[in-house]
């Protein structure tokens, strides 16, 4: 038999050769703001002078009376949308995920998560793909640091599509939500067609051997991993996009089945997608886990693909994760 | 205009009194700042602010955010003299369970606004919630009060040069100059002065008033109305104001008195 993707989640079979076309995420992010926007005019966006490079611009053009230009002040910019959305409004704050949170972490946790404030954090080139900017620029510990607050989904979508389908999704979703996505084109894996719902994980590849959870663009690579070790090793493959709150049943269903657990993030280990499944597992289906992410470290100009090979966030370091937990499964006593 | 001034001299009395009670009953909470900003609060709640305790979440009621949360004590006496609720719950204050919390939360009490606590986000909330009334072209005005300590975190200085940027003049806001803070004075701590010269080169139009003056405190609102910027007036208060002992005494910050202490004070401002 050869090798498939999951035929409910119906994705795009182009990411299996090499015609698989790529696209922005954060345009995905732009076109899906206006398209909530023009649903609901309660949609207010708000920017910190990184209107173009969030994508933002989309939303500005198209309704330029419900834009706030906030100025360099992330602190701000989230305080101001919670007031914005105490009079109902339901504001979208974009910056770059190491301005936003990392700038305006008490501001969230305050202003909007303490307080029930309907407002979308958007935190845009997160990942170390964003390249050649360098480790200030590259925002790896934002999952983590908003993980430990109360009342805040966290998202992280896969790619271009799942981006304007999430980004959809929480504008009618009620409630504080960090939204999360990198500065490159990546794959398009996931079709109009593809299931999405906040909080549900779906599984892309099915599989026996070991059970492959990801989120944002790392879902590629898990693919591309998953394929490469087959016949071999049938490896699940499961798209984690919301890390919070974690699709429980979901990844103990998949792991009841296979017995091992790899995860993979554009992030960094610490407190992330990986960090928040060893949560879940050990306490209820303890197994052997190996995580792939940045590993404790800052990373550094260059070319994102050079920096995904040198800090091991390739297909092919999933499969030696693979490797590695299937060989530690073996050594557990029935 | 004499005898309703002498009725608000009054009511800034009670409240007072009422506070200290709670403090000293919840053994925990600030005291000196929030005894200066009473005749200021009072002015606001039974004077300026349009709003119906019956009703705090009637759409067109003016809003108040309060920014410095550790005057929540002040606040909550004067809510409760107002009527949002039973007086007698100001014992509750900091209690568990009670809808009076430390810091004051929107979502543990109706008629509070907005949440804060740590310092400097006020002002940013108050720019956000001016800016949702101009989108809906709503009627009601914004107040805010900040206190003057708490005008050294940036964030304040950030929603300063916003707010006259997006031409808010629904948007009024007070800073508590009482010159004191936790670690001293706040000239010695880290100078503030010339506050009215920042606030005007950041483009707010500035009013500097007597913070225990009812006529002043009530022209400074009506004048606030009356022009295209936001506005922001200068509170000069005494901390500790009515009782001689711990007045313009940074020390009182953040202790409430004892039983003992309380009594004395009520005595002296009755
Ligand atoms: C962000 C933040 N940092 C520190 C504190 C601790 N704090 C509480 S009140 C206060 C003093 C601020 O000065 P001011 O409001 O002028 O004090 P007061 O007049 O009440 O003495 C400080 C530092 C806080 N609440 N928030
Ligand atoms: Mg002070």
């Amino acid at each position: 038999m050869p090798f498939i993707l999951n035929p409910t989640a119906h994705l795009d079979p182009k990411i299996l050769t090499d015609k698989l076309e790529k696209e922005l995420q954060r345009l995905g992010f732009g076109e899906g703001l206006v398209e909530a926007a023009i649903k609901d005019k309660n949609i207010v966006g708000l920017c910190c002078d990184l209107t173009g490079s969030t994508k933002m611009d989309l939303f500005r053009d198209a309704y330029p009376d419900r834009f706030i230009e906030i100025g360099v002040a992330e602190q701000n910019m989230i305080s101001v949308a919670a007031g914005m959305a105490l009079e109902d409004k339901i504001p979208f704050a974009a910056s770059y995920a190491v301005f936003n949170p990392g700038r305006s972490w008490d501001q969230i946790r305050i202003s909007v998560c303490y307080s029930r404030a309907n407002v979308k954090i958007v935190g845009a080139h997160a990942g170390i793909s964003v390249g050649k900017d360098g480790a200030t620029h590259q925002g790896l510990e934002d999952i983590a640091s908003v993980r430990a607050i109360p009342n805040l989904s966290i998202l992280a979508p896969a790619d271009y599509e799942e981006t304007k389908k999430a980004t959809l999704a929480i504008a009618k979703f009620k409630g504080p939500v960090y939204i999360r996505f990198g500065r490159e084109t990546v794959p398009k894996i996931t079709t109009a067609k593809t299931p999405f719902q906040i909080g549900k994980a779906e599984v892309f590849v099915a599989g026996s051997d070991v059970s492959i959870i990801a989120c944002g663009p790392m879902v590629f690579e898990a693919i591309k991993a998953s394929q490469n070790l087959y016949p071999k090793i049938k490896a699940e493959v499961i798209n984690c996009h919301t890390i919070k709150p974690l699709d429980i049943e979901t990844i103990i269903e998949s792991v009841k089945k296979t017995g091992a657990v790899v995860t993979a993030e554009e992030a960094q280990i610490t407190g992330g997608l990986g960090g928040a499944i060893a949560e879940i597992l050990a306490e209820n289906y303890p197994c052997p886990m190996e995580r792939i992410g940045v590993r404790d470290t800052f990373g550094e100009s260059g070319a994102p693909d050079e920096l995904m090979d040198k800090y091991c966030l390739r297909a092919k370091h999933i499969e030696k994760a693979v490797r590695q937990v299937l060989s530690r499964k073996r050594l557990l006593p029935e | 205009m004499d005898a309703e001034i002498a009725k608000l001299k009054g009511i800034a009395c009670d409240c007072r009194i009422d506070m200290l009670k709670a403090l000293a009953t919840a053994e925990s909470g600030h005291t000196a700042a929030p005894m200066g900003i009473m005749d200021f609060l009072v002015a606001m709640y039974f004077k300026i602010l349009n709003i119906d305790p019956k009703n705090p979440q009637k759409s067109d009621r003016d809003r108040f955010v309060l920014s410095c949360g550790h005057y929540a004590p002040a606040l909550y006496a004067v809510m409760a003299h107002r009527g949002f609720f039973p007086i007698k719950e100001l014992l509750t204050l900091r209690d568990l369970n009670s809808r009076l919390q430390g810091h004051p939360h929107n979502l543990a009490l109706p008629g509070i606004e907005n949440t804060s606590g740590p310092l400097g986000q006020g002002i940013s909330q108050a720019v956000g919630m001016a800016l949702a009334a101009k989108i809906d072209q709503k009627k009601h005005h914004i107040y805010c009060l900040t206190s003057d300590g708490e005008t050294q975190e940036g964030q304040v200085w950030e929603a300063l040069m916003l707010a006259p940027a997006r031409e808010l003049d629904n948007l009024t806001c007070f800073v508590d100059r009482n010159f004191i803070q936790i670690d001293g004075n706040t000239e010695d701590v880290v100078p503030l002065e010339p506050l009215a010269k920042k606030y005007q080169a950041f483009g707010w139009h500035t009013i500097e008033i007597d913070g225990h003056n009812f006529n002043q405190i009530i022209d400074g609102c009506l004048q606030a109305k009356s022009t295209h910027l936001p506005t922001m007036i200068i509170l000069n208060t005494i901390p500790g104001k009515a009782v001689k002992e711990i007045e313009n005494d940074f020390t009182w910050h953040g202790k409430p008195p004892t039983p003992e202490e309380a009594e004395r004070f009520i005595k002296e401002l009755k």
